[in-house]
């Protein structure tokens, strides 16, 4: 085979290469070391030392901290959907027509997806605050936010649909210049109240967008992690330990890097159902 | 409504006619121009309540900590100050650490841009064996959340002594299959017969992709540079366990040195965080219509 049609039948895949080579070492590799090593016992460098088959998943599901985990995570993330769609969905309502400083309005309403969660959770941290915190002084509270169980939960997830409320308020927005403004003039003159016609014109219009949101809310906020390790450590007691923490403390602070292993395994397969399922549902329910 | 104007008008005048319409209208304006105000003032309402975060801690990082700590409302500096953003950058090295972020979200985006245009140029305009299945294997990347593969990328990068140096910041996030899915999805407007008749002229493919791709596809590179950019300037979980040292520290890590709750802090600690918002604000203020140009134009369509 000569040169010149070696690099023509390699060149579609040297355009690859870089691409490629990134996520063979840093996505594929360590997604099968991660399966390789749940089913093992590792040392504390890391290394795999003795095989145990399913046994650090037995390990798990036979842990109340590990369904305290789950279940944290579940609660947090049906907080962190809905106020970040909520946010989202009245920015954007609020935006849909055009008045004078429209432009401002919306960079403001966008701006939290600019912003760190590490950050975000330090400016949090001081708002919370129990007797300098501006929130305490507003409600006239004496509440010790971040330190009680009843509350950090929903401090933490608070704060993560502040910071994901941003990209949502970009993508509704999107989806309510698609509705056709047409419908909405023959609904008034049909003489629907403003009321009906955000329920039975606007949400079912922006149900196609409103679908792929939910989805990648879902997803990013189940990988939450800067917010609460910054904010409550997974703290006070366990009522904060989010599945990403979880795996974070059982690999860095307890060295049991198999049963880490494990969890990130448990957390793909959930990541990947979800998503399976709501790409499934949306083939059914959801009318375009 | 016609008819109800068609019927009245038969039973009055054209002078009173005239002065109902005239009126009719003013009261419309008057209407539209009432609906108008309402709607800036219930969305200066709502832009307070969503921005309260960010406008609280501007107002604390100009307080000073004396004006802090007192039980009655303080929401703005009585005698606003310069010392505690003085004080961040002399009590941590935060000069380094957003000289580091700069570099690393820098050369980040950088590599995204090139490595996701280089693959979505094969994807969209070359034929070879294995490119459906390739470019599935690539959307299913998207699947794989990042926190289930960093307990094993740690070992990796550790195993190879790359800890605390930029190239552990850098290397794992030089491409990411959203980039690709953006740059193909932009790239499938254009005609196949464009890259022919290139390729008939003598043009080779990387020409093509220097001389007409990108100056082409200049609004989604943009759009991918700003999300790249934010993205990277935020990262958080990476550095936090790749870097160990003030040398290499990122923004976002460095700046969890200033966080004990001990009372002189807290200002000082917030003055650093507006600090290390900032340029994360301004490339989102400066690029945001790029980046809804871009997300919207192709990625995703209703």
């Amino acid at each position: 085979m000569n040169i010149k049609t070696f690099v023509k039948k390699a060149g579609p895949y040297i355009y690859m290469v870089p691409a490629m080579a990134v996520f063979a070492v840093f996505l594929f590799f360590p997604f099968f070391k991660t399966i390789y090593l749940s089913l093992y016992k590792t040392n504390k460098m890391g290394q795999a030392k003795l095989y145990v088959g399913l046994l650090n998943y037995a390990d798990l599901l036979n842990s109340p901290s590990f369904f305290n985990s789950l279940l944290v995570t579940a609660i947090f993330v049906v907080i962190v959907v809905s106020v970040s769609m909520l946010l989202g969905l009245i920015a954007a309502v609020l935006c849909s027509k055009t008045f004078p400083g429209i432009r401002i309005f919306s960079t403001a309403y966008a701006l939290p997806m600019a912003i760190a969660s590490s950050s975000a959770a330090m400016i949090f941290k001081i708002m919370l605050h129990p007797s300098i915190g501006i929130v305490n002084k507003i409600l006239g509270f004496h509440i010790n936010w971040i330190s009680d169980p009843k509350y950090a939960l929903a401090c933490v997830a608070l704060l993560t649909g502040w910071l994901n409320s941003g990209i949502n308020f970009l993508y509704f927005s999107a989806g309510l210049s698609n509705i056709d403004e047409t419908i909405y003039e023959r609904a008034s003159v049909d003489g629907a109240n403003s009321i009906q016609r955000f329920f039975f014109l606007t949400l079912p219009g922006l149900s196609p967008i409103m679908f792929y949101t939910l989805v990648v809310n879902i997803i990013q906020a189940f990988q939450s992690f800067g917010q609460v390790k910054v904010l409550t450590q997974g703290g006070p007691g366990e009522s904060t330990n989010l599945i990403v923490y979880s795996i974070y403390r059982d690999a860095f602070f307890n060295y049991r890097f198999g049963s880490a292993a494990a969890q990130s395994v448990l957390l793909f397969l959930i990541i990947m159902i979800l998503t399976l399922c709501m790409f499934r549902l949306e083939k059914k329910g959801v009318s375009y | 409504m016609d008819s109800v104007i068609t019927t009245a008008a038969k039973e009055i005048n054209r002078d009173e006619m005239e002065k109902l319409k005239r009126s009719a209208a003013q009261k419309a304006l008057f209407r539209r121009r009432t609906g108008k105000f309402a709607l800036v003032i219930v969305n200066l309402a709502m832009s307070i309540f969503v921005l309260l975060p960010l406008l609280y801690a501007v107002s604390i990082a100009f307080m000073p900590s004396s004006e802090l700590f007192t039980t009655d409302m303080n929401l703005i500096p009585g005698n606003p100050t310069l010392e505690n953003f003085r004080q961040a950058m002399v009590k941590i090295p935060l000069n380094r650490f957003i000289v580091n972020s700069f570099i690393v979200a820098g050369c980040i985006t950088f590599g995204q841009i090139l490595s996701c245009s280089l693959a979505a140029f094969s994807f969209s305009f070359l034929d070879f064996k294995g490119k459906n299945l390739l470019f599935m294997v690539v959307m299913a990347t998207m699947m794989i959340p990042g926190e289930a593969t960093i307990i094993s990328n740690y070992l990796t990068v550790s195993r190879l002594h790359w800890l605390d140096s930029y190239k552990v910041l850098i290397i794992p996030y030089l491409t990411s299959a959203m980039g690709i899915f953006l740059f193909r999805q932009f790239y499938k407007s254009f005609p196949i017969s464009l890259y022919e008749s290139a390729r008939i002229d003598g043009c080779s493919n990387l020409r093509f992709i220097y001389s007409i791709l990108i100056p082409l596809t200049k609004s989604a590179i943009g759009a991918m540079a700003v999300y790249t950019f934010i993205n990277a300037w935020n990262m958080y979980m990476w550095p936090l366990l790749v870097t160990g040292s003030d040398r290499m520290r990122t923004v976002q890590i460095g700046i969890g040195m200033l966080d004990s709750v001990d009372s002189q802090s807290i200002s000082m600690m917030i003055a650093g965080v507006v600090m290390i918002i900032i340029p994360s604000i301004s490339v989102f203020i400066a690029g945001q219509r790029q980046l809804i140009r871009g997300m919207f134009s192709g990625a995703v369509k209703g």
